[in-house]
């Protein structure tokens, strides 16, 4: 079992994370998907760290899971009270801040 | 002789500190001045008595000038140049210019010409103008005229001339457009002032060259130092004195001002737009003689503009019927005569200011009696709707007749004595120069004889035509002869017009007397006539002047209205030989299309390029402004697009390098 393998995995979690945000309109969606990049983002980290038979990596890893806990909590915060005055949880109908 | 001074070096005339009665010659000027004064601030309240003190300060300030003309004939010939320093007026580093004047023959010559023939206009004003509720205004005008006019004539630099020439252009400004309710005199008045400006810009552009060489303006260094000057610069220095010499004078091609400013009371026209104000330009060509001297091509100019005013004077002066515009083309024509002579340098720097007192003297009494014609006809102008009036008012014609005479230059009067010798000297410059002006100073004397008599013809004699006339208020006319303020100064200036030339000619008394302004008259022997050929060739021009008249105008039956078509030179002398027309496409269109020019480069130009750069700015921050559409997805696109970037850029270096 190499490590690219894992890298490669990742690299394709991060991709379908990312066409998630850039083509989903629901705000959760999105939010998953950017759950999901990070996630990505730690098995690289992992992976690197299990190349390099460093534990920064791993540390990194539990860095990142702490700062999307505290942004999930921020982030549905702020889906929740954008619903409850919209109705709606598309990003497409806040585009209000605009030229 | 208190403390002598020497200020100009031994090759000039010594100029003196003034001492003893010279000293006190700042009267002259505080005179008219403390006049002014007092009926500018007393306002209404001087009413009752402010003719009466204009005439006072200008009568003392006259006596006071006689006191200082014996005073300096009492001194010897060398000591009569004399300098009073009164202040230091703008002590700037090294601008120094001191407030002085200075007393010598020339200016004492004016100074009893001003205030003299001043005098006596006062004195006719306070009749001619009884009728005026602001006759105050009028003498507070005049006083400060009298004293802007002796500044100019007795200041000892050219800074102080400019001063009193710029006093006499305000004066004349306020006096020609003192009728304020005719929109025709606020005209004139406008243009009179407009048109000096030109002049006045090429005299305070010749004081600069004169400070830029010379580090001085007085009379005194300047003339000493000038012929260290380079030619150019003297020419350049000339011309544009005699540019301000037109402006001031009526010359051309600025002589258009001097008949519209008739619109001015008569007693003006006689005091400032005859006598003294239009010489000013005579004046500072004749003081600047040492520059004159030493540039012949400056000289021959002020000859050409003088040949060609007096011929321009006299061809449209034939034409008018306005009485007063006859005489003020008349005097354009008289001041060409003087510019001539100046022009001729040595030959006729005295000539042409005896011309100029003989001629102040003649041309305000025929002024004053214009005046006194139009005070009798309901302040009628127009010569047609005369006629006849010799029995109405018979010292208005007497004195008016011997003014007429010594202006035509009949024999033994004044102008036989002043204008004769004007044309023999220019004659006498020999060559082609000779023949051409010589001859048409002689032309212009039989034009002016022939206009002259027509005037008078019109006027006095023939058919009263103004008895089937009314008025512009519909009444009769009912012609008089003027109270006794008004024919006292006419008759004095009658007696003056005929005894003047030869009082001043006879054994060359004032040429002498000037020499040490003017330095010596010579006499120029190399002309193609002798002087008998040349007075009896301008007396049978004369003659057959008033003949013409006599058949054209005194013969036939006078239109009442000025008859129509009629031949082209008359249209053209009508039109004043389209002087106006002349400036209006030389210089007011060409100056309106520059105006134009500008304010269009302005507009597409300079506000173009501040206008432009800012409509960049903001048409392509309106378009950049649209890529913040508010969808949160675009922007993700563009951070992962810019990540991309940024990423491909760094692998780029990593594995290119």
């Amino acid at each position: 079992m190499t490590p690219t393998y894992y890298l490669v995995l990742s690299a394709l979690l991060f991709a379908i994370g990312a066409v998630g945000v850039l083509v989903r309109r629901n705000a959760i969606v999105v939010f998953m998907c950017i759950e999901l990049m990070l996630n990505a983002v730690n098995l690289t980290l992992v992976t690197f760290a299990r190349i390099n038979g460093s534990l920064s990596g791993q540390v990194m890893a539990f860095f990142v899971m702490v700062v999307a806990a505290a942004e999930v909590v921020v982030g549905l915060a702020i889906i929740m009270s954008i619903f409850r005055t919209r109705r709606s949880a598309s990003v497409d109908d806040s585009n209000l801040l605009k030229y | 002789m208190g403390t002598l001074s020497m200020l100009g070096p031994a090759s000039e005339p010594s100029v003196f500190a003034a001492s003893g009665v010279a000293s006190t010659a700042w009267l002259l000027l505080a005179l008219p001045a403390f006049g002014a004064l007092v009926l500018f601030i007393g306002g209404r309240r001087t009413d009752g008595w402010g003719h009466l003190l204009g005439c006072a300060t200008i009568a003392l300030a006259f006596v006071w000038g006689v006191v200082e003309f014996f005073h300096s004939t009492g001194l010897p010939a060398g000591q009569r140049e004399q300098n009073l320093h009164l202040f230091s007026w703008i002590p700037v580093n090294a601008l120094q210019v001191d407030f002085g004047l200075r007393i010598d023959p020339l200016s004492l010559t004016f100074v009893l010409l001003i205030t003299g023939v001043g005098g006596l206009i006062h004195i006719y004003s306070i009749g001619y103008m009884s009728h005026d509720r602001d006759r105050r205004r009028f003498f507070a005008y005049l006083n400060l005229f009298v004293a802007s006019m002796l500044l100019l004539v007795l200041g000892n630099g050219f800074v102080t001339l400019y001063l009193g020439w710029e006093g006499v252009g305000l004066a004349s400004y306020l006096l020609i457009g003192w009728y304020s309710d005719r929109p025709s005199a606020a005209t004139a008045a406008k243009k009179a002032f407009l048109m000096n400006r030109v002049g006045d810009v090429g005299l305070a552009l010749a004081i600069f060259i004169l400070f830029a060489k010379l580090h001085t303006t007085q009379y005194t260094e300047v003339f000493a130092r000038a012929h260290t000057l380079s030619p150019g610069t003297l020419t350049a220095i000339a011309l544009l004195l005699l540019l301000g010499a037109c402006g001031k004078s009526g010359q051309f091609p600025l002589q258009s001002w001097l008949p519209d400013a008739m619109e001015g009371p008569t007693p003006v026209s006689a005091l400032i737009h005859a006598a003294t104000m239009v010489t000013a330009g005579v004046y500072l060509v004749a003081r600047a003689n040492p520059i004159y001297d030493l540039t012949s091509s400056g000289r021959l100019l002020v000859v050409i503009i003088g040949a060609i005013t007096l011929l321009l004077g006299a061809i449209v002066g034939c034409a008018y019927d306005d009485i007063k515009k006859v005489l003020a083309y008349s005097t354009v024509s008289q001041i060409g005569y003087m510019m001539l002579a100046v022009g001729l340098g040595p030959f006729g720097y005295a000539l042409a200011i005896v011309h100029l007192l003989s001629h102040g003297f003649f041309k305000a009494g025929l002024f004053l009696g214009a005046g006194s014609v139009m005070h009798a006809m309901d302040d009628e102008t127009d010569m047609r709707r005369f006629g006849g009036l010799f029995r109405r008012m018979p010292i208005t014609a007497v004195t008016f007749g011997l003014g007429y005479l010594a202006i035509i230059g009949f024999p033994f009067l004044s102008g036989f004595y002043s204008k004769d010798p004007i044309i023999e000297a220019a004659f006498a410059q020999g060559g082609w120069r000779g023949w051409v002006f010589g001859l048409a100073a002689a032309l212009a004397a039989g034009l002016t004889a022939f206009y002259m008599t027509r005037l008078v013809i019109m006027t006095f004699f023939g058919p009263a035509r103004w008895q089937e006339l009314k008025n512009t208020e519909g009444n009769d006319y009912h012609p008089h002869e003027a109270p006794a303020s008004m024919t006292v100064p006419m008759v004095i200036l009658a007696i003056g017009s005929v005894g003047i030339g030869a009082y001043l000619t006879i054994g060359n008394r004032l040429a002498n007397w000037l020499t040490p302004s003017l330095g010596t008259l010579q006499k120029a022997e190399n002309g193609p006539l002798s002087s008998i050929e040349v007075t009896i060739g301008t007396l049978v021009l004369a003659a057959i002047g008033v003949l013409v008249a006599i058949l054209v105008v005194g013969r036939r039956q006078v239109p009442v209205t000025r008859p129509e078509p009629v031949a082209w030179p008359v249209r053209a002398a009508r039109a004043d030989l389209y002087g106006n027309a002349l400036n209006e496409t030389l210089v007011a269109r060409p100056g309106q299309w520059l105006t134009g020019a500008l304010v269009f480069s302005d507009r597409k130009g300079v506000d173009g390029m501040v206008n432009g750069i800012a409509a960049l700015f903001g048409g392509s921050s309106g378009r950049l402004r649209r890529l913040q559409t508010g969808f949160v997805r675009s922007y993700a696109l563009s951070m992962l697009g810019g990540s991309i970037l940024l990423i491909a850029a760094l692998l780029l270096v990593r594995f290119s390098g």
